[in-house]
C-alpha cells in the first residue's frame, strides 16, 4: 500500500516534470529572450554580454534546472506587459479565477446532482424530458455564444445581472473576494452558469446513469420489500452510493474548469488567470504564458493526485488490487 | 446488408423517433455540405465574385444599393449568408471528422498496447495521458498555432490553421478513447479465445488488431459520435479566440464569432442562422451519440 | 469580530462612494501600459496619465495649443535656439511639494533618458535650465520653431518624490523592468490615483489642491476606469448603466445606443489616418503600375458605407485634416475605376494577377480586419490572389514595422499636428533614427533632405512650400493607399455634458452634468 501510494506521488513528480519542461521549451525557444529584452538597435556585442548574463550559453539541461529551480521559488520573471513580476501577477488574479471555479463548480454538482436524481426516479416525465433535451442544447452551443446570449437577455434586455467584471470586491489582505457583497455575488452569475454549464450536464447524466444502475440493486430493492418509503430509499441507500463517482468527476473537472475559464473570462471582462493568459498570448507575453501553464499543470496534477488517494481510502477493495484508472 | 436490416440494431433504430430524425438530419446536413457548390447559388469563397454593397442585406428583402435579394440574407462583406453557411459546414466537417479519425486510431492504438502489455508501458502511456489531460484543446491549440506561426510562412496559413485545429483537437480527445479501450483491453485479454489464440502461437499484433479489437469497438464508437460533436463545438470556440481559419474563408464558427459583433445592432440573421445550424448539427449528433450508447450498453436500459 | 466590522464598514464606504452622483465610470478596450508618464508613447497608456499628471502645454479641442502648467512661451528674441517658459504659480504636487523650474529640468532630462519613449520628441533638445523659481528655459540645437508641439505629452514629476523612490529614470517597459512610478503616482493633474490592479481596476479621485479648481468644471469626484476588451461586452455594459462612458463604441452599435432613453452620442473626426503600406523594392508592387492599380482598385466609398456605417471619412492622403500641410487638393481621394485598374496591371505585364500576403491587425483600428476584408475582394477584381494574416496588434506592428510585409495596414496619428512627424516615420528612408515606420523600401535623398531641413527652418511660409513639395513626391510615389480619417464615438449617459477631443484623450476635468 505505501508502495503504490509511492509509485503516485513519483508518477505525479515526473508528470510536473514533463509540464515544467514543455513550459521551460516554449519559454526558451518560442520567445527568444534576447530579442525581446533589447532592443534593435542593440550591438552584437551587447547581446553576447545578455546570453552570458542570462545563462543562454550553458548546455540546455543546465538551462532547464535552473528554470525548475527558479520555478520553485515561484520566479518566473518580470511579464514583458505589465513589467510586473509574474508570480505576483498570477497571485493577484487566481483569487477571481478560483472563486469563479469553485462557484461553477458548486452549481454544477448541485444542479447536476439534483437534476440526475429526479431524472432517474421520474422517468419519461415531461420535465424529464425537458430537462434531458435542454442540457443537450446546453452542450451543443460553443460556450462564448452561450455567454454572450446570457449578456444579451439578463444584461441588456432584462437588466437584471451585471454583464462584466467582478464587481465590489473586498480586500482581506491576502485574498480579494466577490463573495462578501452583493454586487459581487450579482456579477458571479452570469458568469458562473456560462462556465458550469457543460459540467453540470455532465454530472446530471453520470448522476442519472448511476441512480438508474443503483435503483435496480438488490439491497434497494430488498429496502423497498421491507416497506421503506420512496424518499428513504432514494436519500438514504441510494444517494451514498452514487456521491464517490459524482464528486471525484466533479473534482477532477475542477481542474479543467480552470483551463475552460479562459473563454468565460474573455467574454465577461473577469479578472482572473484565464484572461491574463489570453492576452499574455495576443501580447507574446512568454514568461506569463509559460507561467500559466505550469500553474495549470500543477493544479490538475494535484488534483489527479488527491482523487486518486482519496479513491484509495474510500474504497477498500481498492486497496487490495491496483489504483483505478478510469477516472 | 440484407443482415443489417433483420438486425436488433436496425429494429431499434426504426422504433426510435429522435434516433431517427437526429440521423437524417446529420446525414442531410453532411449531403449538403459535400454537394454545396451545386446547391449553394453562390461561391463565397472566390472574393472577386463578392459585393461590397450587398453587405448586411436581411433575409429574403431586396438590398437598398444592388436590389439583390438572398434567402438568408447576407452578412458584414455582402456574402450570401445560405452559400457562406454551406461552404463552412465542409470546413467545420472535415475539421471535425479529422480530429476525430486522429483521436480515435491515437487513442485506439495506445489503449491497446497499454491494456495488453501492461507493465512500464501501461504506465507511461497512461501518465502521458495524465498530462494531456492537463492541457485541455484550448492551451493545445494555441500552443502549437503559435508556434506554428512562428515556423511558417503566411501563404500556408489557411492550410495551417486547417490543419492545427485537427490536430489540436485530435490530440486532445485521444485520452477517453485510450481509457476505454484498455479498460475493455483488461478484461477481454483474460478471456478464453485469447488465450486460446496465444497457444495456437499468433503474435500479439495478430491477437490485438484482429481478435480483442473488434470485441472493443463499440464503446469507442460511442465515443467517436460524441467527440464529433465536441470537435466542431471546440472549432468554433478556437474561432472565437482567433486561432481559427481566416475570415476570408469562414468556418461555422468564424461565422458564428463574426455574426455576435452584430448581435445588439439587429442584424440578428448573421448570427442566427450559423448558429442554428451548429445547434442542429450537435444535437443530432449528440442525441444519435445517445441512443447509440443506449442500444450498445443494454444494461442502462 | 473586528475583521468582519472592518469588512462591513469597507462595504458601507464602497456603497456610498458608487452611490454618489460625481462618480464616472468609464471603460474603453484597453488598459494603460504603465503609469511611470515617460516610459510609453501609446494612445491609452497617455489618456491615463493625463488625468493625474500635467503638461507645460496642451491643446483645445480644435487643436489650438493653450497653457496649463506654463502660462507663457516665446522663443528668446535674441537667440531664436532656446524657448522660454513662464511657470504657473501656487501649483503643488498631490503629496504636497511645490512645482518649481526645479521640477521641469528634472522631467524633461527624464523624458531624454535611456528607457524613455518620449526622447524622439525631445530629440532638438541640446539643455534645460531653471532661470528662477518659475522661468525655464529650453534650448535646442538650432532654432526649432514647433518644439512647443512636442510638449502636449511631455508631464511632469516631482523631482523630489522621484529621487526619494529612485524613479529618476523611467523604466525600460521592452526590458521588462519596472520601478515604484509603474504603480505609484505623484502629478499635479486634476485626479489622484486611489487603487489600480491592471487590466482590472483604477480608481481615481479629485485632487482636492487642483490648480484648474476655478478654471475648469471639475465636476468629476471620481473615475473608475474598467478596460472591457469585448466589444458586445463593452457595449452591453453601457447598455445596462454599468459604465457611464465608453470611448470606441463599434460603428454598428451605434443605431443602438443613440436610440436609447439614457445613452447619446458624442461624435468627431479624429486625428488619425488607415492606410495600406506597400513594398516599393520587391515583388510585383515594386512596379509603380501595380501600385497605381490597386489605389484605384480600392472602393473606398463602399467602405465608408458598408464597413464602417459612414463613420469614416475617405481621403486621398495619409494624413488628417488637423495637420499643418493638409489641403483639400490632397484630401480628394481617387476615383474608383475598375476598368482603368485592369488596365494599368495589364501595362505592368500582370493581367493574370498574382498572390500577396497582406499583414492586419485585428484589435487597433476601428473595423480594422473587415476593412483588410473589403480590400482582399476588391483585389481580387482586379486579379490579385490576397491572402489575409490578420491577428493581435503586437504581433502585428512588428511585422509592419520590420519590412518583412509586402502588404500591410497601419493607422497613423499625429500628435504634434505637423506634417513633419508623418514625414520623419513614414516617408524618410529607413536609418538610425529616421524612417523606423518606413518599411517600404521608399528612399528618395532630395525628399530626406528636405524632411530634415525641416526641423530648423524658422521661415514658416518657406517651410510650407517644402511640405507642399515632399506632399507631391509622397502621391506620385504611392507607397502608401490612404483609405480614411476614423471618427470617433464616445457614448455616454444623456446627462453627460464632454466634448470629443480629436487624440481621444477625454480630461475629465471639463466634464459637466446636466
Amino acid at each position: 500500500m505505501t508502495f503504490i501510494i509511492l509509485n503516485r506521488l513519483f508518477q505525479a513528480v515526473l508528470v510536473l516534470l514533463f509540464v515544467a519542461l514543455i513550459s521551460f521549451l516554449i519559454f526558451r525557444f518560442v520567445g527568444n529572450p534576447v530579442e525581446n529584452l533589447m532592443g534593435q538597435e542593440a550591438t552584437l556585442a551587447q547581446r553576447a554580454a545578455l546570453e552570458e548574463a542570462l545563462g543562454l550559453n550553458d548546455p540546455i539541461h543546465i538551462q532547464y534546472f535552473d528554470f525548475l529551480w527558479k520555478a520553485v521559488r515561484f520566479d518566473f520573471g518580470n511579464s514583458y506587459r505589465g513589467a510586473l513580476p509574474v508570480a505576483e501577477l498570477i497571485a493577484s488574479r487566481l483569487p477571481a479565477t478560483l472563486e469563479l471555479a469553485l462557484t461553477s463548480a458548486l452549481f454544477a454538482v448541485i444542479f447536476g446532482v439534483f437534476m440526475g436524481i429526479y431524472t432517474a426516479i421520474n422517468r419519461g416525465s415531461v420535465i424529464t424530458n425537458f430537462i434531458l433535451s435542454s442540457s443537450l442544447i446546453g452542450v451543443s452551443l460553443p460556450t462564448f455564444l452561450i455567454g454572450i446570449l446570457l449578456i444579451w437577455l439578463f444584461s441588456v434586455e432584462l437588466n437584471w445581472l451585471p454583464s462584466f467584471g467582478r464587481g465590489e470586491v473586498v480586500d482581506l489582505g491576502w485574498w480579494k473576494t466577490g463573495f462578501l457583497s452583493e454586487s459581487g455575488l450579482k456579477s458571479l452569475v452570469l458568469p458562473a452558469i456560462t462556465l458550469g454549464l457543460y459540467q453540470m450536464t455532465l454530472i446530471m447524466r453520470l448522476t442519472r446513469s448511476e441512480m438508474l444502475e443503483v435503483l435496480r440493486q438488490d439491497y434497494i430493492r430488498l429496502a423497498r420489500a421491507l416497506g421503506l418509503t420512496n424518499k428513504a430509499v432514494y436519500f438514504f441507500h441510494a444517494l451514498p452510493n452514487i456521491l464517490i463517482p459524482v464528486i471525484t468527476i466533479g473534482g477532477l473537472q475542477l481542474g479543467s474548469v480552470i483551463a475552460f475559464a479562459i473563454i468565460t473570462e474573455t467574454v465577461f471582462q473577469w479578472p482572473g488567470v484565464g484572461l491574463l493568459f489570453i492576452n499574455a498570448v495576443y501580447f507574446v507575453d512568454i514568461p506569463v504564458m509559460s507561467a500559466y501553464l505550469l500553474l495549470v499543470g500543477f493544479a490538475f496534477v494535484l488534483i489527479n493526485l488527491i482523487v486518486d488517494l482519496s479513491y484509495f481510502f474510500i474504497d477498500p477493495r481498492l486497496r487490495d488490487s491496483e489504483l483505478k484508472d478510469e477516472a | 446488408m440484407e443482415r443489417f436490416f433483420r438486425s436488433d440494431f436496425f429494429y431499434h433504430f426504426r422504433h426510435a423517433p429522435v434516433a431517427i430524425v437526429s440521423f437524417v438530419t446529420i446525414i442531410l446536413i453532411i449531403l449538403a455540405a459535400i454537394f454545396a457548390n451545386f446547391i449553394a447559388p453562390t461561391n463565397p469563397f472566390d472574393p472577386a465574385s463578392l459585393n461590397l454593397m450587398n453587405g448586411f442585406t436581411p433575409p429574403l428583402e431586396a438590398n437598398e444599393f444592388t436590389g439583390e435579394r438572398f434567402l438568408l440574407g447576407t452578412d458584414d462583406q455582402g456574402r450570401d449568408l445560405f452559400s457562406t453557411i454551406l461552404y463552412g459546414l465542409r470546413i467545420s466537417l472535415f475539421v471535425g471528422l479529422m480530429a476525430v479519425l486522429l483521436a480515435m486510431v491515437m487513442g485506439v492504438l495506445l489503449g491497446l498496447i497499454a491494456g495488453f502489455l501492461g507493465g512500464w508501458i501501461d504506465s507511461v502511456i497512461m501518465r502521458f495521458a495524465d498530462i494531456q489531460m492537463t492541457f485541455p484543446s484550448i492551451l493545445v491549440a494555441m500552443l502549437i498555432y503559435g508556434v506554428a506561426r512562428g515556423i511558417l510562412p503566411p501563404e500556408v496559413r489557411y492550410e495551417m490553421s486547417i490543419v492545427v485545429l485537427i490536430i489540436s483537437i485530435g490530440l486532445s480527445e485521444w485520452v477517453p478513447f485510450a481509457r476505454t479501450v484498455r479498460g475493455s483491453t483488461l478484461v477481454e485479454k483474460e478471456k478464453e479465445y485469447v488465450t486460446a489464440a496465444k497457444m495456437i502461437g499468433l503474435t500479439r499484433q495478430q491477437i490485438m488488431l484482429r481478435h480483442i479489437l473488434p470485441n472493443v469497438l463499440s464503446p469507442v464508437l460511442v465515443i467517436a459520435t460524441i467527440t464529433f460533436a465536441l470537435a466542431i463545438i471546440a472549432e468554433a470556440t478556437l474561432s472565437f479566440l482567433g486561432v481559427g481559419v481566416p475570415s476570408t474563408k469562414p468556418s461555422l464558427g468564424t461565422l458564428i464569432r463574426i455574426g455576435q459583433d452584430f448581435l445588439f445592432s439587429g442584424e440578428w440573421w448573421i448570427l442566427l442562422f450559423p448558429a442554428v445550424t451548429l445547434l442542429a448539427l450537435a444535437l443530432s449528433i449528440n442525441l444519435f451519440g445517445d441512443w447509440l450508447r443506449d442500444i450498445l450498453n443494454p444494461k442502462l436500459k | 469580530m473586528i475583521k468582519h466590522l472592518l469588512i462591513s464598514a469597507a462595504i458601507v464606504t464602497a456603497s456610498f462612494a458608487t452611490a454618489s452622483a460625481e462618480t464616472v465610470r468609464w471603460a474603453r478596450a484597453g488598459d494603460s501600459i504603465t503609469m511611470d508618464p515617460h516610459a510609453q508613447n501609446e494612445g491609452p497608456t497617455h489618456t491615463l496619465s493625463h488625468q493625474i499628471y500635467d503638461t507645460l502645454l496642451h491643446r483645445d479641442m480644435a487643436g489650438a495649443i493653450i497653457p496649463s502648467l506654463a502660462t507663457e512661451w516665446a522663443a528668446l528674441s535674441d537667440n531664436p535656439n532656446v524657448w522660454r517658459f513662464t511657470l504657473r504659480k501656487g501649483v503643488v504636487f498631490h503629496d504636497g511639494s511645490d512645482f518649481t523650474s526645479e521640477d521641469v529640468v528634472f522631467s524633461l532630462n527624464r523624458a531624454m533618458a535611456d528607457g524613455s519613449e518620449m526622447k524622439e520628441l525631445l530629440s532638438s533638445v541640446k539643455e534645460v535650465r531653471a532661470v528662477d523659481s518659475h522661468i525655464v528655459d529650453v534650448e535646442t540645437n538650432g532654432a526649432n520653431p514647433l518644439l512647443i508641439n512636442n510638449l502636449t505629452n511631455m508631464f511632469m514629476m516631482d523631482k523630489g518624490w522621484s529621487e526619494d523612490n529612485k524613479v529618476t529614470t523611467p523604466h525600460d517597459v521592452a526590458k521588462g523592468e519596472t520601478n515604484f512610478a509603474t504603480m505609484n503616482t505623484n502629478g499635479t493633474g486634476a485626479f489622484m490615483l486611489v487603487s489600480r490592479a491592471v487590466d482590472e481596476k483604477t480608481i481615481l479621485k479629485a485632487n482636492p489642491n487642483y490648480w484648474g479648481k476655478d478654471i475648469y468644471p471639475n465636476q468629476v469626484t471620481e473615475i473608475i476606469y474598467t478596460p472591457i476588451q469585448s466589444s458586445a461586452t463593452r457595449v452591453a455594459a453601457l447598455l445596462s448603466g454599468e459604465v457611464d462612458i465608453i470611448q470606441d463604441v463599434p460603428v454598428q452599435d451605434l443605431g443602438r445606443v443613440s436610440a436609447s432613453a439614457d445613452l447619446q452620442l458624442a461624435t468627431a473626426a479624429q486625428n488619425r489616418v488607415i492606410f495600406f503600406g506597400l513594398d516599393t523594392v520587391n515583388g510585383p508592387t515594386a512596379n509603380l503600375k501595380v501600385r497605381q492599380a490597386m489605389n484605384i482598385a480600392i472602393n473606398r466609398d463602399s467602405i465608408k458605407k458598408i464597413v464602417m456605417r459612414g463613420q469614416s471619412d475617405p481621403t486621398g492622403v495619409i494624413m488628417p485634416p488637423f495637420v499643418n500641410g493638409w489641403t483639400e487638393a490632397l484630401n480628394q481621394h481617387p476615383q474608383y475605376d475598375l476598368n482603368k485598374a485592369k488596365a494599368l496591371m495589364k501595362d505592368a505585364g500582370y493581367s493574370n494577377g498574382f498572390d500577396i500576403v497582406l499583414n492586419c491587425p485585428n484589435d487597433r483600428y476601428v473595423n480594422d480586419e473587415s476593412i483588410c476584408q473589403a480590400a482582399v475582394g476588391m483585389m481580387a477584381k482586379i486579379g490579385i490572389t490576397v491572402t489575409l494574416d490578420a491577428k493581435p496588434k503586437a504581433q502585428h506592428f512588428p511585422i509592419a514595422k520590420g519590412g518583412e510585409a509586402d502588404f500591410y495596414m497601419l493607422g497613423w496619428g499625429v500628435p504634434t499636428f505637423d506634417s513633419h512627424y508623418i514625414f520623419n516615420y513614414l516617408v524618410h528612408s529607413q536609418t538610425n533614427d529616421r524612417g523606423s515606420w518606413n518599411p517600404t523600401g521608399y528612399s528618395n535623398a532630395d525628399v530626406d533632405a528636405m524632411i530634415v531641413s525641416l526641423e530648423s527652418e524658422t521661415d514658416l511660409t518657406k517651410r510650407d512650400d517644402t511640405i507642399a513639395k515632399i506632399w507631391a513626391a509622397v502621391q506620385v510615389a504611392q507607397m502608401y493607399l490612404p483609405i480614411h480619417n476614423q471618427v470617433l464615438n464616445w457614448g455616454m449617459r444623456k446627462d453627460i455634458m464632454f466634448d470629443v477631443q480629436p487624440e481621444d484623450t477625454p480630461l475629465f476635468q471639463f466634464l459637466t452634468f446636466k
